[in-house]
């Protein structure tokens, strides 16, 4: 599904990703970990097109996103191919980034009816039932600064899920939440991974990436350091990094 | 009393003429002020770069200057040198110079919505133009009202200026009105007539922010 080979980004002179490969198949669950500034966000952000990579190819389910010219600058699609590229993917933030002007239900029906270009009657029904997935249907009328965090994020989930997208990516779903919050949150992600949806997830929250994922990779200062399943890569960390990671996230 | 119904006519009608400069002036220049916003924020630098040199001439200048050079000094301008007569020039001079000011709040406005608005609209698909119409300048709206308030408060009074056209709006008939009474009375009917229009546009003003007020950020 996604396919990001030898990605190298700076920013001004730090360089924050270093020859970073990651494919992830149909269905997978990929949970990202490791420190802060160890590049993990910043690898999504450049899977969705928030950050310009500088060396590197990505494509997504066949189709090249940003194309690998050798002693050049990577190549990106035009706009409007990138753009349309990019919607199989959905992407969840750390910080929700829900519009503040528009409702629930508003939220959760504006992309498909500007980008989409659907009428309002034709999509509320699923737009509804979205919204009672994450279970929050009866919050469709309220407006984003009335929920608490959690409940932001299970809108954001939905607001994604609404453009149906093949893969979604999640940015620290979870790490602006209050710890009591946390656990809605990932209930919801949990169950989109029943339902064998793509998913690449950053996060701190090991619980989630030891029981949910089925592959997880450790980051460390701008690199792949070390990835396999959990239960290697939690139980038998081959890499001293990843050993003295774990043990002060655990 | 009797006094006042005498001179309330040509002062209403100098009235109009105010109403109709402030009016016309605020529907060209806000969605001027919009676009020279964009402008001013645009990525390439030699439209960022104008709209800056602009800005700064129209706000680093008197107005009282501009609606002169308009009137008087574009006639001489060669090629597009073409005489106004008073009305558009005033119009013009007032539009050039509001657009700027207005511009400023706009690109403060913009500026100040956060990053994730514009990275959330952008991962759903969303174009530049779609991010900046739905779901940007929405918010920037509400933000902007305040200083938007402020300044559409200050036009109608500046308005007062095109006494220097020999126009006669509420003001300039006003004063006519004194020298020939020897009556300062009618400065105070004047006062009453700029605060009741201050007053509906406070007024006006006030409702749009309540109806903002709706959501909180």
């Amino acid at each position: 599904m996604i396919q990001m080979e030898k990605i190298y980004k700076s920013f001004a002179q730090t360089e924050v990703l270093h020859n970073v490969s990651l494919s992830v198949q149909k269905g997978e669950v990929v949970a990202v970990i490791g420190p802060s500034g160890s590049g993990k966000s910043t690898l999504l952000r450049c899977l969705s097109r928030l950050e310009v990579i500088d060396r590197g190819s990505i494509s997504v389910e066949g189709e090249v996103l940003a194309a690998d010219i050798p002693g050049e600058k990577s190549r990106y699609a035009d706009e409007r191919e990138a753009r349309r590229i990019c919607r199989k993917m959905g992407m969840v933030f750390q910080h929700f980034n829900l519009f503040p002007h528009l409702t629930v239900l508003e939220n959760v029906i504006e992309a498909p009816q500007v980008v989409q270009g659907l009428s309002r009657e034709a999509i509320i029904p699923e737009a509804e039932a979205l919204l009672r997935k994450v279970g929050l249907l009866e919050k469709k009328d309220a407006y984003p600064s009335r929920l608490s965090g959690g409940q932001k994020q299970r809108v954001a989930i939905a607001r994604a899920l609404a453009m149906k997208p093949d893969i979604m990516l999640f940015d620290e779903p979870t790490s602006a939440l209050d710890p009591e919050l946390t656990g809605e949150v990932l209930k919801a992600m949990r169950q989109l991974a029943e339902e064998h949806m793509t998913m690449v997830v950053v996060t701190h929250e090991m619980a989630f990436a030891r029981e949910v994922a089925h592959r997880v990779i450790f980051m460390d200062k701008g690199e792949i350091v070390e990835e396999g399943t959990p239960h290697e890569l939690f139980h038998t960390p081959r890499h001293p990094r990843t050993q003295a990671f774990l043990n002060s996230a655990l | 009393m009797e006094y006042i119904r005498v001179i309330i006519g040509p002062m209403l009608e100098g009235t109009v003429v105010t109403l109709q400069m402030f009016f016309i002036t605020l529907i060209l220049s806000l969605p001027l002020g919009l676009l020279l916003a964009l402008a001013r924020i645009s990525r390439f630098k030699a439209v960022s770069g104008t709209v800056g040199v602009y800005i700064w001439l129209m706000r680093g200048t008197p107005l009282m200057l501009q609606l002169l050079f308009v009137y008087y000094g574009l006639p001489f301008i060669p090629y597009i040198g073409i005489k106004l007569p008073d009305f558009p020039a005033a119009l013009m001079a007032f539009t050039l110079n509001y657009a700027a000011y207005f511009a400023e709040i706009f690109r403060a406005g913009i500026q100040s919505i956060e990053r994730g608005q514009f990275e959330g609209a952008k991962v759903l698909g969303m174009s530049y133009v779609q991010t900046m119409r739905r779901i940007v300048l929405p918010q920037v709206i509400k933000r902007v009202l305040p200083p938007v308030s402020n300044e559409t408060i200050t036009l109608v009074k500046d308005t007062s200026l095109i006494y220097v056209l020999a126009m006669n709006d509420l003001l300039r008939t006003t004063r006519s009105i004194v020298q020939r009474d020897f009556d300062t009375t009618p400065f105070l009917v004047a006062a009453v007539f700029y605060l009741a229009m201050t007053f509906v546009l406070t007024w006006i003003f006030q409702k749009l922010e309540n109806r903002y007020a709706v959501y909180d950020e």
